[in-house]
């Protein structure tokens, strides 16, 4: 009973004001709202761009051509040699499988239906190293590589645009660049990445892709090498064993490699530091409104004091001490504040939900995460706005001195 | 001995207005016996009111003594000076000043919300209501009460905690004659079943001719007093 009077008090005052009451709940539901359904897009886009990097392969490293900055002049390309040198286990303990690509655009046909793919030549390594699998058919095996076979392995999206199906497709034949090759299986639905479609993709031998569609000079030049670790923990001894092997292949001065070797934890980690940067900028500037809104409490709370200036110097007549009219105004800017916050979480999870589904229904998968975090941090900071702004009019109200109060008209 | 509840002693109080100095009080010294009825009047500017906001606790004389009911009242602070209204003082204010969004027991029900009673209050706001004959409206809000109604919630209110010392700063002069003098008989009614000293600041011959004691204050002095 005692403790609750208060709080009926402050109730039934601010039920007296509806109009104004609800307008000041509004600006903090906006600035609540916004903070939570940012923070949920955040969280929902680092999830998603993070899901999509783990989906690219296992303790994977990437080697490409050039060195880390510009001033290493005329870099040699990575070839074939730098892939099977890497691939020696004796001098490379930590690497599991080496899978040097060739990659570039190429015209697909198929009776009429024409479209341009990325096609990448692949050895059968790497396969295992960018989690590639398949939904009919086979991979590209030894025998394919050392036969030059004209094979193919359509993308889900090729085999849309060529075939209008996603199935029996394996012994079609179809033209890259205007030669036939055989359709011998169907790739695993991959989704969309951080560089385009996935799925908008062909794979054939790497020999065949060397030798017929994408000459490079010198002919043995790869584009990049995948290399995949044994394990997780054994990342960064690939990486230096990596730089240790092609840099003396390549004869380069120690700091200044014409190569560049990136692992797959360099790319997640970038990735959600830029996301969290994101995420607290614009969680930071919903927070503005935020704060806006908490000054609304603070100018609604200090009209209120005015008006009620009579009021405040009865109540002091009547035996109420400083603490009690403190008590008494705090508790309604915190009332104000936390309703406004409560409305604010509901309205900005309903937020980041329909956008989510927008999302998804455009083509994004993505999904908004509304963390307990996020939650309490929108619930204390509302009521810390509450309280920080209602202190101010509160002191106001509390220091009044009585014989003035009283006076006041 | 007779029983003295208040006693004042070359009480002076200045206030500052810029440069300006304002003597509103320039020494008063008074005693009232307990269960008295007296009446303090004056033409404005005469300190009437200073005095009743330092007799009433409202505020602090700037220098002399001030005893209320045994206790000293100087150099006390804010959260002391609170108290002592609280158990002490009973206020009747000329507008009434009750809440206008509470009902008429919520109204008698604040000073005891101050109060450390914890228990009983609802019932102790409630006796107090049907001693100035509200018993059947303690659920009214103060629009909807008449003004002599108010006013006697106000006095409810003034009594409810038992006070040493009524304070009635014009008690009767927002209502027409008759129900003022209704208020004023309610007012002497309570003073004679309980007892309470009860102090009148008026400026109305007619209210003081009731009282049996009349102080009459004149720039900042006790000018006259007349004992009936």
């Amino acid at each position: 009973m005692n403790i609750w009077q208060p709080v009926i008090e402050a109730l039934e005052s601010l039920n007296g004001n509806k109009v104004r009451s609800s307008l000041t709940i509004l600006g903090i539901v906006i600035g609540v709202a916004a903070v939570i359904a940012m923070l949920a897009l955040g969280a929902g886009a680092q999830d998603t761009i993070l899901g999509s990097l783990s989906g690219i392969g296992t303790n994977l490293l990437f080697v490409f051509r050039g060195g880390e900055d510009e001033s290493i002049r005329n870099p040699e390309p990575l070839t074939i040699g730098d892939a099977e040198a890497l691939a020696d286990e004796f001098a490379a303990p930590s690497i599991e499988a080496v899978a040097p690509v060739i990659q570039g655009n190429a015209e697909v046909s198929f009776s009429g239906e024409a479209s341009t793919v990325t096609l990448t030549g692949v050895t059968p390594a790497y396969f295992p190293a960018r989690n590639y699998k398949i939904d009919e058919g086979e991979e590209i095996t030894e025998e394919h590589i050392l036969g030059r076979a004209s094979v193919v392995l359509l993308g889900v999206e090729v085999a849309d645009k060529l075939f209008d199906r996603r199935e029996g497709l394996t012994g079609e034949i179809i033209r890259v660049e205007g030669q036939p090759f055989r359709v011998i299986g169907v790739l695993e639905e991959r989704g969309g990445g951080m560089m385009g479609s996935q799925d908008n993709e062909i794979l054939i031998p790497f020999s065949t892709a060397q030798a017929r569609i994408l000459r490079r000079s010198p002919a043995d030049k790869v584009d990049i090498i995948f290399v995949q670790a044994t394990d997780a923990d054994s990342v960064i001894s690939a990486e230096e064993e990596i730089s240790q092997i092609i840099s003396q292949r390549h004869r380069t001065a120690v700091g200044e490699n014409d190569f560049t070797v990136f692992s797959q934890q360099d790319m997640v980690d970038t990735a959600s530091s830029i996301t969290g940067i994101l995420t607290v900028f614009i969680g930071g500037i919903a927070a503005i409104s935020l704060l806006v809104g908490g000054i609304g409490i603070m100018n609604i709370m200090l009209v209120s004091v005015t008006e009620r200036t009579r009021e405040i110097g009865l109540r002091k007549a009547l035996g109420a001490r400083k603490r009690d009219i403190l008590t008494q105004f705090l508790i309604e800017s915190s009332l104000l504040s936390l309703v406004g916050g409560l409305i604010g979480i509901a309205l900005g999870w309903g937020i980041g939900f329909v956008v989510g589904i927008v999302a998804t229904n455009s083509g994004t998968p993505f999904e908004p995460v509304v963390g307990l975090d996020a939650v309490l941090l929108a619930t204390l900071f509302s009521a810390a706005v509450g309280l920080f702004f209602g202190i101010y009019p509160a002191n106001r109200a509390a220091n009044l001195v009585p014989v003035e109060a009283l006076r006041y008209e | 001995m007779e029983d003295i509840v208040i006693t004042a002693r070359d009480l002076k109080k200045v206030y500052k207005m810029g440069e300006m100095e304002v003597h509103a009080l320039r020494g008063v010294s008074l005693e009232i016996k307990r269960g008295e009825v007296v009446a303090i009047m004056g033409a404005s500017g005469s300190g009437k009111s200073t005095l009743m906001n330092t007799l009433g606790c409202l505020d602090l004389p700037t220098s002399g003594e001030y005893i209320l009911d045994d206790e000293v009242v100087a150099d006390l602070n804010d959260d002391q000076l609170a108290d002592i209204r609280n158990r002490k003082v009973g206020f009747v204010f000329q507008s009434f000043n009750l809440l206008p969004r509470s009902s008429a027991l919520s109204n008698v029900e604040l000073p005891l919300r101050y109060s450390s009673t914890t228990e009983g209050r609802k019932e102790k706001a409630r006796l107090a209501l049907e001693a100035v004959g509200l018993g059947d409206r303690i659920k009214h809000r103060p629009t909807e009460l008449s003004g002599g109604q108010q006013q006697r919630v106000a006095i409810a209110r003034a009594l409810v905690n038992d006070p040493s010392i009524v304070m009635a700063d014009e008690p009767t002069g927002n209502l027409d004659s008759k129900v003022g003098q209704e208020i004023m008989d309610l007012l002497l009614n309570l003073n004679k079943k309980s007892g309470t000293t009860l102090i009148i600041i008026t400026h109305d011959p007619k209210i003081a001719a009731q009282t049996e004691r009349v102080i009459r204050l004149h720039d900042g002095r006790v000018r006259e007093e007349k004992t009936e």
